[in-house]
Order: structure tokens, then sequence, then C-alpha cells
């Protein structure tokens, strides 16, 4: 138990601030997912077959490639990507991506593509007559979406993001490979520096279990919140 | 675009994907096995035994599949008892240390899968099957796992592809498995657009396998409840 000694003896304030880390990379990438996801359930759902496709695009190839990739992908092309976009401007030097705005990205479009399947699911189980009604009784576009449509989806999606969540706590852990310092960066070094895999891999698991286990009481609360009358 | 690169690396590729398939087809028999004892255990009457397959997939459930490799690769290694077993041939290879995680991963979601393929089957089949003298193991294997199966194909077919981009983490562990290669040419070349699109090619090709023979299998034995 002396490895966990908060101070200079211990690991236990440095893997408390590694579970904060995770905690950020985790919402942050959440918010990035429902970015992605408002820009490509419409286009899921539109009946242009062009923008259609770029849709299943998205969601085919996030979901079909490990995220192990997709994180490469960002952390060796992602400055390379921003510098080219800078050249135009007519900048020149390197630049480089601070690891958490690469990590939160590359997990954010892996969560992005879960939540647009989400929320077309939710949105197509929608009653018609809902639309339809709304529309009839001439609500204007803010009403018709924000305090008819979206509650109505909500309803339906929470239990589903509730696991997109679970997926994207849980794929935070792969950011380690960019030298984020979150959990599993965190167990990574105190590992080496004290010889004891064993001890501090299993408390990142105890780590990740709580945090699963109180999100999941949360995320609960939020769902018989709206379930409410139903 | 490094057209030249493409078509160099895809040979290469394509020989790490031998390794993630048999990555792959073992872990996903072994944790066939796994899941379906679990499964039994789950719906066991005795509350410690049900207690124990329930914590079993909870923990594999709740934890990052990374956090499991490496506490069985790093982790294991330092008990010093395990080292004199015979235990220790087998974890000491990297190989078989992400088996071992892999299984018992995925043994974990399928379990969870066949428990809830085996309480939907309706009452009415046992019954009818108990009416008719059939002894409860012929049930069980007759009438109980194949309703099952047929259930749990859709779900399962899922489980197969996230365990398919869950062998990629076999990469953090020294195998070289089509992600590690896909890894290794990345940071040679620096050209992680060319390599994406190849390597993540191969790995969407296997999902439209993967994909369609389970839609297949879905038609063939379609069951209606």
């Amino acid at each position: 138990m002396e490895l966990l000694y908060f101070g200079d003896k211990g690991w236990g304030d440095e893997l408390f601030f590694a579970t904060l880390m995770t905690i950020a990379v985790s919402i942050t990438a959440m918010i990035i997912g429902f970015i992605f996801a408002a820009l490509f359930t419409p286009l899921k759902l539109s009946n242009n077959k062009f923008l259609n496709s770029i849709g299943n695009a998205y969601t085919t190839v996030i979901r079909g490639v490990p995220e192990l990739l997709v994180i490469y992908l960002f952390f060796f092309g992602g400055s390379g990507a921003i510098m080219f976009v800078a050249s135009i401007f007519g900048y020149n030097d390197y630049i480089e991506i601070n690891a958490f705005l690469t990590g939160s990205f590359s997990i954010g479009i892996i969560s992005g593509a879960y939540s647009t399947e989400v929320f077309r699911g939710a949105l197509q189980s929608i009653d018609k007559g809902q639309f339809e009604a709304a529309k009839v009784l001439g609500f204007n576009k803010y009403i018709y979406f924000f305090k008819i449509i979206l509650p109505q989806m909500l309803r339906l999606a929470i239990p589903n993001l509730s696991n997109v969540w679970q997926i994207t706590l849980k794929d935070t852990s792969l950011i380690s490979v960019t030298g984020l310092v979150e959990i599993m960066r965190q167990s990574y070094i105190a590992a080496g520096s004290t010889r004891d895999p064993l001890f501090f891999y299993s408390f990142a698991a105890v780590l990740y279990l709580m945090l699963t286990f109180l999100s999941m009481q949360l995320l609960n609360r939020l769902e018989t919140k709206y379930s409410k009358g139903y | 675009m490094d057209i030249e690169l493409m078509i160099n690396s895809f040979p290469k590729l394509l020989n790490a994907t031998l390794i993630t398939l048999k990555l792959l087809s073992v872990s996903l028999i072994l944790g066939l096995l796994i899941g379906l004892g679990f499964a039994i255990l789950r719906m066991n009457n005795n509350k410690l035994i049900n207690k124990f397959a329930y914590g079993y997939s909870y923990i594999f459930r709740g934890t990052p599949l990374l956090v499991q490799i490496f506490i069985i690769y790093f982790g294991l290694g330092q008990i010093e008892y395990l080292r004199t077993t015979f235990l220790w041939v087998v974890l000491k290879e990297p190989y078989w240390c992400a088996i071992i995680a892999f299984s018992l991963n995925t043994g974990a979601y399928t379990s969870e899968i066949l428990r809830s393929a085996f309480q939907t089957i309706k009452p009415g089949y046992l019954e009818a099957g108990k009416s008719l003298g059939i002894p409860s193991k012929i049930i069980f294997t007759k009438i109980q796992i194949p309703i099952a199966i047929k259930q749990s194909l859709p779900a399962y077919g899922n489980e197969i592809i996230l365990m398919l981009k869950g062998t990629s983490l076999a990469s953090t562990v020294t195998l070289m498995d089509l992600t590690g290669v896909a890894k290794y040419i990345i940071s040679t070349t620096f050209k992680p657009v060319e390599v994406f699109i190849v390597a993540g090619g191969i790995y969407l090709f296997m999902t439209f396998i993967i994909h369609n023979v389970i839609k297949y299998l879905e038609k063939k034995y379609g069951f209606q409840t």
C-alpha cells in the first residue's frame, strides 16, 4: 500500500491526476463525438444518395477499423495535416499538436460514429405522427426540434448513449500509446520504475471499474429522468 | 499520395493479417467455450456461483482490454511461483498472453450474449420437451443450444467484429499483427495516410466478410419465435 501514498513516496497523487485526465479526455471525446454525430446523422437520414453515402462511409469505416489504427493515423498524421493547412496560409514552421487534443480528437471521431448510429436509430423509431403533428400545428423550427423531437429522441437514445460512453471511456486507455499521461500511461510509468507491474495494472483495472460503475449509476438516473411518463 | 509505398507495403501487411486471423480464430474458439461455461453458471440457482459468473463478466466488460493484456503479459510474470510451474512456458510468450487476454475478454461478452439468448427461449419448448419424456441433458443439447445459437447470431456477429478490432492490441505486447506492422511502416516512412488506407482497407474487407457470413447464417437458420 505504500506505493499508493500521496507525495514523493508513492504514486497516489500521480494516479489521482491521471484518473482526472482519463475523465477529461473521455468527456472531451464524447462532446467531439456529439458534434460529429450532429453533422453525420442528418447525412445518414438524407434522401440524397451522395450525402447518404458520405454518412454511411464515416460510420462503416470508423466502426470497421481498429481504434488503435485510427489513433496512429492522427498521432503520426495530425501535425502533418495541420502543417499542410498552415503552409497554405504561409506559415511554414513546425507545429506540434498537444497530445490531449490528438487523443480526444481521435477517440472523439470513433465515439462519434457510434453516437451517429444511436441518434439515427432513435430518430427513426420516433412515431411519424409526431413529426407530422408538429408540422401541422405550425410550430416554428426551434420548438419543432428542441421541444418535440429532441426530448423523445433522448429518451430512446440515452440507454444506448451510456453504452457509447462506456466504450469511449475504455478506448481512452489506447491513447496511452501517444504518451498522454492518463491512467494507463501513469501505471506504465509507475510499473516501470517500481518493477511492480502486477500491482499497478491491477490498480488501473480497479480505477476503470470504479469509473464505469460510478458513471453507470449517474446515467441510470438520467435514464429514469428522461423516461418519466412512460 | 505515395502509390508506390501502398503497393510495396501491401504484401507485408497481408502477411501480418495471417497473425491477426490466427489470434482472432483461436481466441474466438476459446472464448466461445468460456462464454458457454459462464452462461451456464449464470443460470445456476446457487447464488454464490451466480455472483461469481456475474463478477467475471462485470470485471472483464468494465475494464479496457489493454489493461487485461498488460496484467497478463507484464503482471503475471512477476509472481515467482508461476515461473516455476509449467504455466510459465505459456505465459512468457506474448502470443499466448494475448490469446489468453482476448479469450477471457470475448468470453465475458459471449457469456452475456448467450445468457440473454437462453433466457429468451420460451418455457413452452422446455415444457414440451419434458412432457415428451426427453432427458434434460438432451433437452439442453438438442433444444436449448440450437435455439440459443440462432437467437444470439446477430449479437455474436458484432462481437466477432469487435474482437477483430481488439486483436490490434496485440501490437502493444510486441506482436507483429496487422496493426503492429502498419505502425512499424508508418514510423519508418512517416506516411500515415497511405498505410492507414491499405491496413484499414484490409480490416474493412475482413469486417465485410464476417458481416456477410453472419447475415447468410441468420437467413439460413432464420428462426421465428
